[in-house]
């Protein structure tokens, strides 16, 4: 279960507003969840508290196929985000990097910004404070490699081994 | 019950018959990636604990994002990627200069018709235009790619655009797609294929054909796939094997004989309206170049406009052909010198300024036009900048005028 404060924001959140392209070319990976968002809100890294969910409407990470975008909201420590839905490369990106990404309709108009929710991976439900919201489910190969921690911890022990190398 | 193209190109891949909605492992046929993405593909590799890549010869890196590299940091990251090129043997290593990796693999002839090819850049939707299924992903994802030779897909269904008609004087194909995605939205097509197709698109040249698929990403697409031809092998130098939809799907007709001149304006692509609406715009930078239309038919085209005209005083022309070949084909045909004459800078062949790190960065409150494929906020620079998205003609005519401005009147 993953609980936390909501951070709203809207519909087709791109890539190059989660993190400016000038920030990408950084040997010091560390300066990236510092400019998350500020192509919105210049100050929200400062904002965040570990364990806070993002929500926001359709086509969220649209764009660029930028890693970078995760990561950078996966290191200030948001632990998932919920949005009526996501662009395709930034959703993959999110499942092998192990962030969670709950796809789920309605929910922009089911909570507002600061109050808590309660998301059931198992379950596929958002618990909100005017009721339960169904998820879409990922298929079971996406849940494994989200709950191994991502794609690279999914090779080194589901694939590697088979392959022999 | 038939199948589209993007069906039969994974069910040959999988070896037996899929359909839309299925989620299958298909084996990748070509890879390639950019000096933007390389490094966090390299640190994955390096992660997953994987010592030689699946088949060097079936992957591809272009250098392209920062051309030059214009910053210690990105020379440091780009250092990394080619010694990574190197140690692996790949062979099909483009280094500073050549041009955008979207450019240069089919210039190259490395794909051919009825592949299935991933590029860890968003618009490696461009090669949908060669008949092939070619999809952008994360760096992650085609670190996996080289350490199996393998990905897993969600078989998209079509969305079968057919435009028919000819399209008139100063109305290009980056007119018609800005109009799709006017009409299909930025989601409209995701997790979809999109397959452009119709006399419109038949009768058109490769590159704009191209220009028409690079921009199926802006609509959430896979990718955005056109049958192949004899074009289409012409330009790769290459057979391949043809795929064609023969399967009832989603559909959506247009008449590209009665559009006009457009642009997207600035803080999302869909947000499209007639050239003539804007007329009057004042910009103060015009950018002809990118993936989406820095092929010698455009700087042929917006030269057209500009021979024997100047730049206006207010506004800078920065012109950035896609590839080395593109710019040595224009610079033999004079195409170059009607630039550098009507007061244009020329830059070296890469990304150029569209992911706004370089090379024609916009500051606080500053406009472009240009003829790239994103108007987000902030993308070419300051947070308060703003992009017009339009064809190379009205990018050529508006940088005359110091306005947006309908590329008709120089027609």
């Amino acid at each position: 279960m993953i609980r936390g404060r909501v951070w709203k924001f809207g519909d087709d959140i791109d890539t190059d507003v989660i993190i400016p392209a000038k920030y990408l070319r950084s040997v010091d990976k560390s300066i990236w969840p510092k400019h998350v968002l500020e192509g919105l809100d210049p100050s929200f890294s400062s904002k965040i508290k570990p364990g806070d969910i993002i929500v926001a409407g359709k086509n969220f990470g649209c764009g660029s196929s930028r890693e970078q975008a995760v990561l950078a909201i996966k290191w200030a420590g948001i632990s998932a985000v919920v949005a009526e839905s996501f662009a395709r490369i930034f959703f993959r990106n999110g499942i092998n990097n192990g962030l969670p990404l709950i796809e789920c309709r309605g929910i922009s108009k089911a909570v507002n910004e600061g109050d808590f929710i309660e998301i059931d991976l198992e379950r596929g439900e958002v618990h909100t404070k005017q009721g339960v919201l169904k998820t879409s489910p990922l298929p079971p190969f996406l849940q494994d490699i989200l709950k191994i921690g991502g794609l690279v911890e999914y090779y080194k022990k589901k694939v590697s081994a088979n392959l022999g190398r | 019950m038939g199948s589209t193209a993007v069906e039969k190109i994974i069910s040959k891949s999988v070896g037996h018959r899929v359909k839309a909605g299925d989620f299958v492992e298909v084996s990748v046929d070509f890879a390639y990636f950019h000096d933007g993405t390389g490094p966090l593909i390299i640190d994955a590799l390096n992660e997953m604990g994987v010592k030689r890549i699946f088949d060097p010869n079936r992957v591809g890196i272009v250098f392209d994002h920062s051309v030059p590299p214009y910053s210690d940091q990105a020379a440091t990251l780009q250092a990394k990627v080619r010694r990574f090129a190197r140690e692996q043997g790949i062979s099909k290593f483009h280094d500073l200069g050549e041009g955008i990796c979207h450019q240069v693999i089919p210039e190259k002839g490395y794909v051919a018709p009825g592949m299935i090819v991933v590029g860890a850049d968003s618009h490696s939707c461009t090669l949908g235009a060669f008949g092939l299924f070619s999809t952008g992903m994360g760096a992650t994802d085609l670190a996996y790619i080289l350490a199996t030779g393998k990905t897993w897909l969600k078989v998209p269904e079509t969305l079968y655009i057919k435009c028919d008609g000819r399209l008139s004087k100063g109305v290009s194909s980056k007119d018609l797609i800005l109009e799709i995605v006017r009409i299909v939205g930025t989601d409209g097509a995701t997790y979809k294929a999109l397959e452009f197709a119709g006399e419109t698109v038949r009768s058109m040249s490769q590159s704009s054909r191209m220009t028409m698929s690079n921009m199926a990403v802006e609509m959430g697409a896979k990718t955005g796939f056109i049958e192949a031809d004899e074009k289409t092998i012409e330009f790769l130098g290459r057979d391949g094997e043809i795929f064609r939809t023969d399967a009832a799907v989603d559909s959506i007709t247009l008449d590209a004989s009665s559009l006009d001149p457009k642009v997207a304006c600035p803080g999302s692509v869909s947000n499209v309206k007639s050239v003539s609406e804007v007329e009057g715009q004042p910009i103060d930078q015009a950018f002809l170049g990118s993936c989406t239309n820095g092929r010698y038919e455009d700087l042929f085209e917006a030269a057209k406009i500009l021979r024997g005209k100047r730049v206006h005083r207010d506004t800078r022309l920065i012109v950035i052909p896609a590839s080395k070949s593109t710019y040595i084909k224009a610079q033999k045909e004079g195409i170059i010198d009607i630039f550098l004459e009507a007061g244009a800078i020329i830059g070296v062949t890469g990304c150029g300024p569209c992911l706004g790190v370089h090379m024609g960065v916009l500051g606080d409150n500053e406009v472009c036009v240009s003829t790239s494929n994103r108007n987000f906020i902030g993308r070419m620079g300051a947070r308060s900048s703003s992009v017009y998205l339009a064809s190379p003609q009205t990018v050529a005519a508006s940088a005359i005028n110091g306005q947006i401005t309908d590329p008709r009147r120089y027609i």
